[in-house]
């Protein structure tokens, strides 16, 4: 039976120093890794240790929060089905001149997700094939969840958005 | 006034505003506009307990160009806006909107960069209805509120 500190001391063993940071918070172990590693890192868990899922893919912006050296995470939150456990990878962004590569050639559902990511906070992903705004409108100016974004600014849409009419066919 | 020995049949003198307006007020044609949990309360205004029925407003219609009630239950976005305006804008003359809900009014507590602070900003409203969500009998008083409004206006102000 695999833990989570199993997972963790497995990956730390795999990619060592290249791990920047480990670490648990009640039995959830997590780990910090280098936009360059992503893809391998999640090829690894994936492949090696059976995390067939990506449960989710979310962003956090640490502005002001700590002293961290970097602002942005890219959080991939893992679960293997067969092994019945869950893992975190977070991927330190410094800022938004860094972008992290795109897995949705691994998980289809990391598509959206991802342009999610990037309507939210503004971390760009590379080779994405459709890196527009998911959840904003196409008139939206700045990324809504960056800490530094005014919390009572608006912006209105002068017209019913181009991605409201083209759903269907991106669905096709 | 002698008129009656002119005509074979009985008839009834009236203003042709309180004509016109009786037949409107007491045929109501909604449109749903639900983006939220006020719509699955609508749900109820319309059914059997409450029924709406009651007051003529029953015959829910999906398209804008068959109603002249627009109900606008539940949070409106940015993104959303224009597609409201569009169907307000779809909606012939006369036509009444009805605010269902704190979003719908205000924006509710979703103060913040994705919510529209009340469709009033976007289109004109006539009845405001407090609740998150309203019970059903709120709805159809504000119902019977336009029904006044209706009432009181003049017929042929409208297009």
């Amino acid at each position: 039976m695999m833990t989570e500190a199993d997972v963790a001391a497995r990956v730390q063993e795999h990619f060592g120093a290249r791990v920047l940071e480990a670490y648990s918070f009640r039995g959830q172990h997590a780990v910090t890794i280098a936009p360059k590693d992503l893809r391998e890192v999640l090829i690894f868990l994936r492949d090696v240790l059976k995390f067939e899922w990506l449960a989710d893919l979310a962003g956090v912006d640490y502005l002001g929060f700590d002293d961290r050296e970097w602002r942005f995470e890219v959080v991939y939150a893992m679960l293997s089905m067969e092994n019945n456990v869950r893992f975190r990878v977070k991927v330190a962004v410094t800022d938004d001149s860094v972008s992290v590569p795109s897995v949705w050639d691994l998980w289809a559902i990391a598509n959206w997700e991802e342009r999610e990511v990037w309507d939210m906070y503004g971390v760009r992903f590379d080779n994405h094939p459709n890196l527009r705004r998911i959840l904003c409108h196409d008139e939206f100016v700045g990324h809504a969840l960056r800490k530094d974004y005014p919390i009572n600014r608006r912006q209105k849409l002068s017209a019913p958005s181009e991605s409201i009419l083209c759903v269907r066919s991106e669905l096709a | 006034m002698g008129l009656e020995s002119h005509v074979s049949q009985p008839f009834l003198a009236t203003r042709l505003d309180e004509v016109i307006n009786w037949g409107r007020k007491y045929s109501l044609w909604p449109m749903p506009f639900g983006t939220a949990c006020c719509a699955i309360e609508f749900m109820g205004v319309v059914s059997s307990r409450f029924d709406v029925s009651r007051f003529g407003a029953e015959l829910v219609r999906f398209s804008p160009r068959q109603a002249d009630l627009l109900l606008v239950m539940g949070t409106i976005t940015q993104k959303q806006a224009p597609v409201l305006k569009q169907i307000y804008d779809q909606m012939p003359d006369p036509k009444w909107v009805l605010s269902m809900g704190a979003c719908a009014s205000s924006g509710g507590f979703y103060d913040n960069y994705t919510t529209v602070q009340g469709i009033d900003e976007i289109i004109p409203v006539d009845v405001y209805v407090a609740g998150c969500p309203p019970r059903p009998e709120n709805v159809i008083g504000a119902v019977v509120k336009i029904m006044e409004k209706i009432d009181r206006e003049k017929a042929a102000n409208w297009r």
